[in-house]
């Protein structure tokens, strides 16, 4: 009995010795990295706080989807170069995604040229560091474009020149009519496809709910057009001139080349990743499955649809969300082209200003952490979810 | 008779001909367009002519399509290429594309590229102007190192090279001194030829540094300190004493968190505030630590991988053989779980060197940096193709020859089991 109490408080002794080892040298690291800290900042003369936010920018940002302007806050300024980020990762999660799906299917074709081809797209771009991808769109393929005034037109709607590519603006009137119709057609889909997985679960019943879905998608929104005064209209693009050798485009909307460059690049180097996920993917997804599903008498495409691709959905989709979070931190070397992002415009422009290292930059830190965990959190309920249930 | 029967081993004798014909035509017709810019189809209506290598083309692998003719070129071109209509259109398209993309990417590499001259001046012709590479490539390599003190860089990667290269072939006992010598010894050797300052050496200032080599000396020293660390941070997070574990989670997701460029950023204008007053870090310094523990979070999460994958058996057996948990770890554990992560190391280690062109933030120039210091020279505007060209096709080599060894070494490692 002492024997083996003293055994137990013998390990319990010898687990807390390194703890306690452990625990008091990260303290004291942070204790002591507080202290220089805040001896430094006494020596500038500054606290620390978070009180700049509010205080004026006076700054420009050359591009933003909300009102701002100098007169506005750092906390405004820092909220532009969010939204900013969040869009050059959103497009570049679409098109990534897109062509990383195609690349992917396509290495395992049985066409051996469109194979060859895919397998050597993905060695290419995979092997180029990034920001020298970006580089090069911006700084060498752009700056080929023409001058506005011999820009490459597209149906004379569209200009696509050195300075941005220029396309029609969309004018909407009840746009909130339109929005929530939208809303409304997803919800009725999502019940008539519950309404025919039970059927089909109950009864044996095949509902074609690709096509009712995608009826009632361009139904509703429909409605609206005819009925309820919602309208569209573009505002073009036009040539003008500014002085006789300057020219620009006045209307319409105009899209920077700097994030052109920045999506092209994120989303051809995202893309060859997601594609080797898309690949490994479907090769996951055994040979007997999908005899299995000839020998019931399924056609290719039901053997696709059905049995082929909810499994290797379950493979594809956990590396390929760690893919987004990549594009989505890799999206901060936007700041090497001067494309506003958040690191630009507030760890870069904001810092310089104010001076507040330790603030912006555990702002900006903490904004993708954030982002990154809040991500992978839901991504650990997903699989979860997805995980195939055992019985 | 039936002139359209479908192509079968009956007619063979006619269709293969006919198709053939009409295929290499259409080849044909695509191959001079493209490289003599000259319309063989001119004679017809723009339209049709446009079209025509298509159509032709298709009509021509329709009538090769013959199932089990007996020809075995015929079968193993029809199974690759040509199994349905579908595929004879993506073959057609994917081939027309690559004759097409040939001529131009030849002049510009090559054929009205520019190889003899000091000065932008001396580029007369339509393509690459290959002079730019030429007259700055001493700068690409070192950076602003002097150019008097260059050979020291030189002698030590001489040094690393030809080390690694008579590690290849010495025995087994010998190659332990050789790898211990590199890692231990040669990196402080090497950073000492090349900062100078002793040794009759001259001081060359870190700031100077730059090029292909600062790359290779960033990659080298981050690949050297990340490993252990992620190692030990893997072992921790695994760890069943939660204070080390937690910190050790603490620490891998706050690196992964974030992207690198705002650690580095971190390095550069925080950093120096968390140190005392007149205390100076070299920028050099702090980069390669910013580096270092970013690729360490990644590193340890590969690591932890490849613990988690080794079966409970290897733990107990190890234990049961008295084994403590450090000599368990090294003899047992980390020899076979490092051997199953081996491409997700060389990919972490891929990452790592693809990354360092963002020591831009900081000021340091590396390959890439030099290059955009470069086109931004007055006597050289307009450069950029080139040299990111240049700069990809030099990574991409790099690259490529890593990823091509680590799967070597995972064929030559691999265990069955």
């Amino acid at each position: 009995m002492i024997l083996k109490k003293f055994n137990i408080e013998n390990k319990k002794a010898r687990d807390l010795i390194p703890q306690a080892i452990t625990v008091l040298a990260l303290l004291s690291v942070i204790i002591y990295f507080a202290t220089n800290a805040q001896i430094n900042m006494g020596n500038r003369g500054i606290s620390f706080g978070f009180g700049f936010l509010n205080q004026e920018a006076s700054f420009d940002i050359t591009f933003s989807m909300i009102e701002y302007d100098g007169s506005h806050s750092y906390g405004r300024a820092f909220l532009v170069g969010l939204l900013n980020t969040i869009l050059v990762s959103a497009i570049g999660i679409f098109f990534a995604t897109i062509m990383g799906v195609i690349v992917g299917i396509s290495r395992l074709s049985d066409n051996y040229l469109i194979a060859k081809v895919a397998e050597w797209y993905v060695e290419i771009f995979r092997n180029i560091p990034l920001i020298l991808q970006i580089f090069f769109w911006y700084f060498a393929a752009l700056r080929a474009l023409p001058l506005p005034e011999n820009g490459i037109s597209f149906y004379d709607i569209s200009f696509l020149t050195i300075k941005g590519w220029y396309v029609p603006k969309f004018i909407w009137t009840n746009f909130n009519i339109f929005l929530l119709s939208v809303i409304a057609a997803f919800i009725a889909i999502y019940f008539i496809n519950s309404y025919a997985t039970k059927q089909r679960e109950q009864f044996g019943k095949q509902i074609p709910t690709t096509i009712i879905s995608l009826t009632t998608l361009i139904l509703i929104p429909l409605i609206t057009f005819l009925f309820l005064g919602v309208s569209l209209t573009f505002e073009y693009p036009v040539l003008k001139q500014l002085s006789p050798t300057v020219f620009t485009y006045a209307g319409g909307v105009s899209i920077i080349p700097e994030l052109i460059a920045l999506a092209l690049a994120l989303s051809m180097y995202t893309a060859t990743f997601i594609a080797e996920n898309v690949r490994a993917g479907i090769l996951g997804v055994g040979k007997g499955q999908k005899e299995a599903a000839a020998s019931i008498g399924l056609n290719k495409n039901q053997i696709l649809k059905l049995v082929v691709m909810p499994q290797a959905l379950r493979i594809i989709i956990p590396p390929t969300t760690n893919q987004y979070l990549n594009l989505t931190k890799n999206s901060s070397l936007a700041a090497a082209i001067a494309y506003p992002d958040i690191v630009l415009v507030f760890a870069g422009t904001a810092l310089m200003q104010t001076g507040r290292a330790i603030e912006i930059i555990s702002i900006t830190m903490l904004t993708y952490l954030t982002l990154s965990i809040s991500i992978s959190i839901f991504m650990n309920w997903y699989n979860k979810k997805m995980a195939i249930k055992e019985k | 008779m039936n002139l359209i029967a479908k192509p079968s081993k009956d007619n063979i004798k006619t269709y293969v001909p006919i198709g053939l014909f009409l295929v290499s035509l259409s080849f044909l017709d695509v191959f001079i367009n493209a490289f003599f810019n000259f319309n063989l189809m001119g004679f017809l209506p723009s339209q049709l002519s446009y079209f025509l290598p298509l159509i032709l083309g298709f009509i021509g692998f329709y009538l090769i399509r013959i199932e089990f003719s007996g020809v075995r070129p015929l079968d193993v071109l029809n199974k690759n290429i040509n199994s349905n209509n579908f595929n004879a259109l993506l073959t057609l398209f994917t081939i027309f594309i690559i004759i097409k993309s040939i001529p131009p990417m030849l002049d510009w590499f090559i054929l009205e590229a520019n190889f003899v001259g000091n000065s932008k001046d001396d580029c007369t012709g339509d393509g690459a102007c290959w002079v730019f590479i030429k007259v700055w490539f001493n700068r690409f390599m070192y950076g602003l190192y002097p150019d008097a003190e260059q050979w020291r860089i030189n002698t030590a990667f001489l040094i690393l090279f030809s080390v690694v290269g008579v590690s290849f072939f010495v025995s087994e006992k010998l190659k332990k001194y050789f790898i211990l010598f590199l890692v231990f010894v040669f990196p402080f050797l090497g950073i000492k030829l090349i900062s100078g300052g002793s040794f009759g050496l001259e001081y060359v200032e870190s700031a100077a540094w730059g090029g292909l080599s600062l790359t290779f000396i960033i990659s080298a020293f981050a690949i050297l300190f990340c490993f252990p660390i992620g190692v030990i941070l893997a072992l921790g997070r695994r760890s069943s004493l939660p204070a080390i574990k937690y910190i050790s989670i603490g620490f891998i997701e706050l690196w992964r968190g974030v992207p690198l460029i705002t650690v580095l950023f971190m390095s550069a204008v925080m950093f120096p505030m968390f140190l005392p007053d007149g205390t100076f870090i070299d920028k050099l310094i702090r980069v390669l630590i910013a580096i270092t523990l970013f690729e360490a979070a990644y590193m340890a999460e590969v690591v932890r991988g490849g613990l988690q994958a080794l079966p409970k058996g290897q733990y107990e057996a190890a234990k049961s053989l008295g084994m403590g948990y450090w000599r368990m770890n090294a003899l047992i554990i980390l020899p076979q779980a490092l051997k199953l992560v081996i491409p997700g190391i060389a990919n972490t280690l891929l990452a790592l060197v693809k990354d360092t062109p963002l020591i831009f933030v900081v000021g340091l120039m590396e390959l890439a940096g030099m290059i955009g210091l470069a086109k931004t020279n007055p006597k050289w505007l307009g450069m950029a193709m080139e040299g990111y060209v240049f700069a990809g096709l030099v990574f991409w080599v790099i690259c490529y020859a890593m990823s091509r060894y680590s799967q070597n070494l995972e064929k030559k490692l691999s265990t069955e089991r």
